[in-house]
């Protein structure tokens, strides 16, 4: 028992040592290192599968130890802890010696000042009184104590800077309440991420299923979110000549709380850097990109019209891929629906070149839009039950020849093209869509106050320093100069002796009279000592 | 905003120009490294102090022991003269600063933004800092001999920014639109630029006191361990600011204001690599050469940021362009 005791203890006494928390800062910079160095899923969830792949046993170890998810990884998290306990328990302990070292009076003059880093002395006409009220004239600000000495002395030990601790203690403190601030935004944030067509189309932020994507927090279902709703109604698009995006803006209108009820709605040009901030929630342009419109009118006359986004392949001239797919109408027997189904895909080009046939974008802006595409016919697969990107056809379907290729076409707007079942495709136009995130993290506050008195504490406790002066006046005993007064000063920087040496000469030279030659040498000694 | 392609032909110039001064400095502050001869520390630290604490009270009293042993006539003429040059090194070191900054104003103002917005720019806006740290650091410190360890990274960068990272002056992205690319970026370079000068002076400290055959002409250790701390001890506050302002941005330009980009990432352990330098001095056993070693680490750590992230990891911070 004692020996268990004992064992605590001692782990407790090592854990919160300054030398472990040293060690423990290491191990973090290090276990954090892979993660600059490796894909991430959170980042990148293709990379990380492309990594493994190429990487065989080695990919697969990385894998099982948590390499492609670093900062949600085991050992991540336990460094990250045990930093956490080692800091509350050093700290602990300081904060009560602060609170008491910021109430103490300074310390008794030393008796011999000559030993200290820096010192004077000086001979005056003044009498000892005159002397300690010059220097408590000179030594306003700091924290004074006067003292009598034996044989009708009198000495002040002042002290400043008690500030650095404070600084220091909030530095610290601030750092904790920062890593709990990140905790508690880690359990009840979410991100979510939506394509919303920039021709009038609704997004309400209602549930999971809204999204295209979403990342809940580890105490987040999906239900309850805050209850808003935006439809994006226009998207403006500059570029500078060379095809460089210079202005993105997405003109929305949103509503939420009483709007809801009231159905009004209220405009905002969301913008690159200007999310909108709504009910605890934020909204951003992610980016940005084309859905062309394709109309298909079926041989018994019906028609259907679809716009669906085709993704960016290349983020300078926005060459898109995609697939837009159609049901038959009319059809109720699924075995036969299944030879019908229809889905255009291919590139869309927002500035079509054409190299060899080939389609090729020439520039990111609506100049010249063209589409080159497969039409395909047969079964898409969709009701296989197996979930599809909405950005491609299933292949599996092509390899087994349950679709097929059915016609091949490069259109421009207005274009039409017929199949040989009298099938009519036409390329009606395109539409611009806005790619949109919506994020909540309810502590992101606290983690900025946190930083901001994270750097506030930083600075004071860097940049003032601990520093003690004492003044020593005793009526001279030197036969030669009767009445007079021997002035010592001596100097302690308590932390960092540098530059501290001006500060004392400055105060020296206003106490002391004009030094006498032979007190250069020492002076120099004092400089010496300083660096 | 068009670019004025006259005034950034004009920076362009100033830029070399600054680089080729920089290159005259090195070169005469190298003979004084070689050559000159050193006054005893003591004494010239406390003039310089002196003469930096001016305007305060103090009598233009002190003349005395600097200058007087200065002449004492112990000097050869050879070590006298390459003192000289290295004090025309400063001054040359002044007179490239002057140009750089005139690199910089031009550069923005042919752009109509601020210049540190693509890789070239920051790199040049961080050598600018680091040699004006040098020369607050040589107001305080006699040790104008050390500019050419200082001097020749700075022109090693400028030289890989000027021939490899160049880029035109061009407008930026819709996300780099924002005033926290003043505010951020300007913060992050003012920091890199100047853990530079501890950087170096730390590599120094371990040749003094781990080969002090070869450090004859090198400064007191202590002196050199001073350098670094005070510098670094500036430059953490500022560096530190910096990366919370860029969380700030992400914030408003990428939805989270912190999400493990790989830019982000080596920031973080930059961070925290100088946190520890800053305990390990305080902490005995790890004081001096395990500090040294501590701080050139964080210096790796920053250029690493600055050159590997952006040119081969590549994650957000890339589209700033190189
Ligand atoms: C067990 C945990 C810790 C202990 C015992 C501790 C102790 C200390 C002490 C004694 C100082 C004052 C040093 C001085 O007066 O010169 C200090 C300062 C500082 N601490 Fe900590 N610390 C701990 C954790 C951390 C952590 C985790 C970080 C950052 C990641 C950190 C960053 C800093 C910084 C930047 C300073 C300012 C340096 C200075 O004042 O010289 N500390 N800490």
């Amino acid at each position: 028992m004692r020996a268990a005791l004992a064992f605590l203890r001692n782990t407790w006494r090592g854990l919160t040592s300054m030398r472990t928390a040293l060690i423990l800062l290491f191990l973090l910079a290090l276990a954090a290192m892979p993660g600059a160095l490796l894909p991430q899923r959170g980042l990148n969830a293709v990379k990380v599968e492309e990594y493994i792949a190429d990487n065989g046993w080695w990919g697969r170890l990385l894998e099982r130890f948590g390499f492609f998810d670093v900062y949600a990884s085991v050992w991540f998290s336990a460094i990250y802890l045990l930093l956490f306990v080692s800091l509350v328990g050093c700290l602990t302990p300081r904060t009560v010696e602060y609170a008491k070292s910021l109430r103490a009076r300074p310390v008794l003059t030393p008796r011999n000042l000559a030993r200290l880093p820096h010192h004077r002395e000086g001979v005056t006409d003044a009498e000892v009184a005159e002397v300690m009220a010059d220097a408590r004239r000179r030594l306003r600000g700091w924290r004074l104590e006067e003292r009598e000495e034996a044989d009708g002395g009198r000495s002040i030990s002042a002290e400043r800077g008690y500030l650095r601790e404070l600084g220091n203690l909030v530095f610290h403190f601030a750092m904790l309440g920062l890593i709990a601030a990140l905790a508690v935004g880690k359990m009840f944030n979410y991100e979510g991420q939506v394509v919303v067509l920039a021709n009038g189309a609704e997004f309400c932020n209602s549930g999971t299923f809204a999204y295209d994507s979403f990342q809940p927090g580890l105490r987040v279902d999906g239900t309850d979110l805050n209850e808003f709703c935006l439809r994006v109604n226009d998207f403006t698009a500059h570029y500078l000549p060379t095809g460089q995006a210079d202005f993105f803006r997405a003109d929305i209108e949103y509503q939420a709380g009483e709007d809801l009820a009231s159905n009004t709605w209220r405009p905002y040009p969301l913008e690159v850097n200007s999310p909108l901030r709504i009910v605890g929630d934020r909204v951003y342009l992610l980016g940005n990109g084309y859905a062309p419109t394709f109309t298909v009118v079926f041989p018994n006359g019906e028609e259907r019209t679809n716009t669906v986004q085709w993704r960016p392949v290349d983020q300078l001239t926005y060459l898109s891929e995609g697939a837009t797919k159609f049901d038959p109408p009319g059809v109720s027997d699924l075995a036969e629906r299944r030879t019908k189904q229809l889905a255009i895909t291919g590139l869309f080009a927002p500035t079509a070149v054409l190299q060899d046939n080939v389609l090729a974008s020439a520039f990111p802006d609506l100049r010249d839009p063209a589409v080159a595409i497969d039409v395909m016919r047969g079964d898409l697969g969709t009701d296989s039950g197996r979930g599809q990107s909405i950005f491609s056809i299933d292949q599996s379907m092509v390899e087994n020849g349950r679709l097929k290729r059915v016609a091949r076409e490069n259109m421009r707007p207005g274009e039409e093209l017929r199949l040989d079942d009298g099938t009519v495709i036409r390329f009606d136009g395109v539409e611009r869509f806005a790619y949109l995130q919506v994020s909540h993290d309810p502590a992101q506050t606290w983690v900025l106050g946190f930083a901001v008195l994270l750097v506030l504490g930083l600075g004071t406790s860097l940049v003032i320093k601990r520093r003690r002066v004492w003044v020593r006046a005793t009526p001279s005993t030197d036969p030669e100069s009767p009445g007079r007064t021997v002035v010592l000063l001596g100097g302690l920087a308590r932390t960092d002796q540098a530059g501290y040496g001006e500060e004392f000469g400055r105060i020296a030279d206003d106490l002391l009279p004009r030094p006498a030659p032979d007190d250069v040498v020492r002076q120099d000694v004092t400089a010496g000592r300083e660096t | 905003m068009p670019v004025n392609e006259t005034l950034s032909t004009y920076s362009d110039w100033c830029y070399g120009a600054a680089v080729g001064v920089y290159v005259l400095a090195m070169l005469l502050s190298l003979v004084d490294q070689a050559f000159g001869r050193r006054v005893p520390r003591a004494v010239r630290e406390r003039e310089l102090v002196g003469a930096g604490a001016g305007g305060s009270a103090t009598p233009p009293a002190d003349p005395p022991a600097g200058s007087d042993r200065d002449g004492a006539g112990e000097e050869t003429d050879r070590g006298a003269r390459a003192r000289r040059m290295g004090r025309m090194a400063v001054a040359l070191t002044v007179l490239g600063v002057v140009m750089h900054l005139g690199a910089l104003v031009l550069r923005g103002l042919a752009t109509g933004r601020v210049p540190w917005s693509n890789m070239y720019e920051f790199g040049a806006t961080l050598c600018l800092f680091a040699v004006v740290t040098w020369l607050v650091v040589l107001r305080r410190f006699a040790i104008q001999h050390l500019s050419v360890w200082v001097l020749l990274p700075v022109i090693v960068l400028m030289f890989l920014g000027g021939v490899v990272l160049y880029s035109e002056a061009a407008p930026v992205q819709p996300a780099l639109q924002s005033y926290w690319l003043v505010i951020h970026v300007f913060a992050i370079a003012l920091g890199s630029g100047m853990v530079l000068v501890p950087g170096v002076v730390s590599g120094l400290y371990l040749v003094k006191v781990r080969r002090p055959g070869w450090a004859g002409r090198l400064p007191a250790a202590e002196v050199l361990d001073q350098v670094a701390y005070r510098t670094t001890v500036f430059a953490f506050p500022i560096y530190t600011a910096g990366v919370i302002f860029g969380a700030i941005w992400a914030e408003s330009a990428w939805g989270r204001f912190w999400g493990w980009d790989p830019k982000e990432t080596v920031a973080f352990i930059a961070w925290v690599v100088y946190a520890a330098y800053l305990h390990s001095r305080a902490t005995a056993g790890w004081r001096g050469g395990r500090a040294a070693v501590i701080n050139i680490v964080g210096f790796a750590l920053m250029v690493f940021n600055l050159f590997f992230i952006n040119l081969v990891v590549a994650g957000l911070h890339s589209y700033a362009g190189i």
